[in-house]
């Protein structure tokens, strides 16, 4: 059954065509990757997902639900942590909690829980602008857990970080995807990103946006990075961007 | 005309009792005027920010209220409240909103619209977006608005006691004039200024309470 459903999707900006009849689906505990350019309309796809912008055209469908135009269904992780630096990391976490209609202790307790899997122990007591930007993303991630324990949108959630603490950003992503079998829509530039974390990759051309291909990445789990280095990888790689260029 | 600074400190303990007592009624003033001006302001500021309408058509005569001596109102806030304690409040929450509500508007607008964004995604209201982002972002514009407010209160409370009251440092100041008592003059100065001083502290202190993550000790801040 499909978690999420993003059927037939368009929008314009000032008659400036962004989204062409955009269709993704994502199944329970999948990792779809959209990949394509910055810029290219993936920001207002999740956007328009995460109800804050409404469609054009189309309909999104979470659980066989229509949710177009409502927010509170899915949240999502961007490039900017946006951890908001006045509270500690641990009562940044539990936001989405309060936002349900938690009591603090309560939420702070059940954030708590979550910060070893996360890797991210010890620092519950401290404020964001104490952490590294690899730590922040850790919380900034275990927050958007903790609104939603099916679906999450992260948007190039990794991009800002230098390449060695990337690495180890996917190898830990790779670690915590096995314990917590999120749902997840992952928007990346990077290829080598998308082919390493995703069970699918949809490419999306620019201007207008529209689906260019999907490629299914049959490397089983648990990935390690040594996938990065087989032959399989490179084909993946060449085919991806042979679709890329021919789109252009 | 100058007395010599140990004339000063001699007046200042001789008239210590007196000083006392009209301190307690100028602190009063001040600080109910401040607790209100402070509210009104908080107030203004939330109700700008939430109706962009009435931020458009107030926002002007807010500042035109600000351009207006206070000396020159005072007198007039005398003839309409009377000799007691009201004029001196009303002058007071006058001088002391605008500082707070600008602030806290400037607080307001600076907010991230991406976090807002996020939150909202996370199906939160407006109220609860103020409650978590855009109050506690404008908290150093709201402690800096405080900080004037603080010392405009003391003397706010001062000026209108000099255009007429029964009590407080004011009032003590214009009868210490009358009889040439520069000594005198003096030492309530310096006692006023102190007292203005002794807000601002007490403001800082607060700020300080209030904002721990602005205060994190950089020597011993370690990258986790």
């Amino acid at each position: 059954m499909n978690k999420l459903e993003v059927k037939n999707i368009s929008k314009s900006f000032d008659d400036k065509l962004v989204l062409k009849d955009v269709s993704i689906s994502l199944r329970q505990g999948e990792l779809v990757s959209l990949l394509g350019v910055s810029g290219g309309g993936k920001s207002t796809l999740f956007n328009i997902i995460s109800g804050l912008l409404s469609p054009d055209k189309g309909e999104v469908l979470l659980d066989d639900k229509d949710i177009t135009n409502e927010s509170g269904h899915v949240s999502y992780m961007l490039q900017k942590d946006l951890l908001l630096p006045y509270k500690t990391v641990e009562d940044n976490v539990a936001i989405p909690l309060l936002l349900k209609g938690m009591k603090k202790k309560e939420a702070r307790k059940k954030a708590s829980e979550l910060f070893a899997a996360f890797g991210l122990n010890g620092t519950q007591k401290n404020y964001p602008a104490e952490l590294s930007g690899g730590m922040r993303q850790r919380a900034a991630l275990l927050r958007t857990y903790m609104f939603s324990q099916d679906v999450a949108l992260l948007d190039e959630p990794f991009s800002a970080l230098d390449t060695l603490t990337k690495n180890s950003m996917h190898k830990w992503y790779l670690g915590v995807m096995e314990k917590i079998k999120l749902s997840t829509l992952f928007i990346t530039h990077d290829i080598d990103e998308a082919i390493l974390l995703s069970d699918r990759i949809y490419l999306l051309s620019n201007s207008p946006g529209e689906i260019i291909g999907e490629i299914v990445i049959k490397e089983k789990r648990p990935r390690s990075e040594e996938f990065n280095f087989t032959p399989e990888f490179l084909s993946y790689k060449r085919e991806i961007l042979a679709l890329l260029k021919k789109a252009r | 005309m100058l007395p010599s600074p140990i004339a000063v400190v001699e007046a200042f303990v001789s008239d210590f009792p007196l000083l006392l007592q009209n301190s307690a009624i100028t602190l009063q003033e001040a600080f109910i005027g401040l607790v209100l001006g402070v509210s009104v302001g908080f107030l203004i500021a939330v109700i700008m920010d939430a109706f962009d309408t009435v931020y458009k058509a107030f926002y002007p005569l807010l500042v035109i209220t600000q351009t207006v001596p206070s000396v020159a109102i005072a007198p007039l806030l005398v003839l309409w409240f009377g000799y007691e304690m009201t004029p001196k409040i009303v002058l007071i929450v006058i001088s002391t909103f605008f500082p707070v509500a600008v602030g806290l508007l400037d607080g307001f607008k600076s907010a991230d619209k991406d976090a807002i964004g996020l939150l909202r995604s996370m199906g939160a209201n407006r109220f609860r977006i103020f409650c978590h982002i855009k109050f506690p972002t404008a908290l150093p514009q709201l402690f800096s608005g405080l900080r004037i407010a603080a010392a405009y209160s003391v003397v706010g409370a001062v000026i209108s006691e000099w255009l007429g009251g029964f009590a407080g440092l004011g009032v003590y100041m214009t009868r210490v004039k009358k009889a040439f008592a520069f000594d005198k003059m003096f030492a309530v100065i310096f006692l006023i200024s102190a007292i203005s001083l002794g807000l601002m502290v007490l403001v800082e202190f607060a700020e300080k309470k209030c904002m721990p993550y602005r205060h994190l000790n950089k020597k011993n801040r370690r990258k986790i």
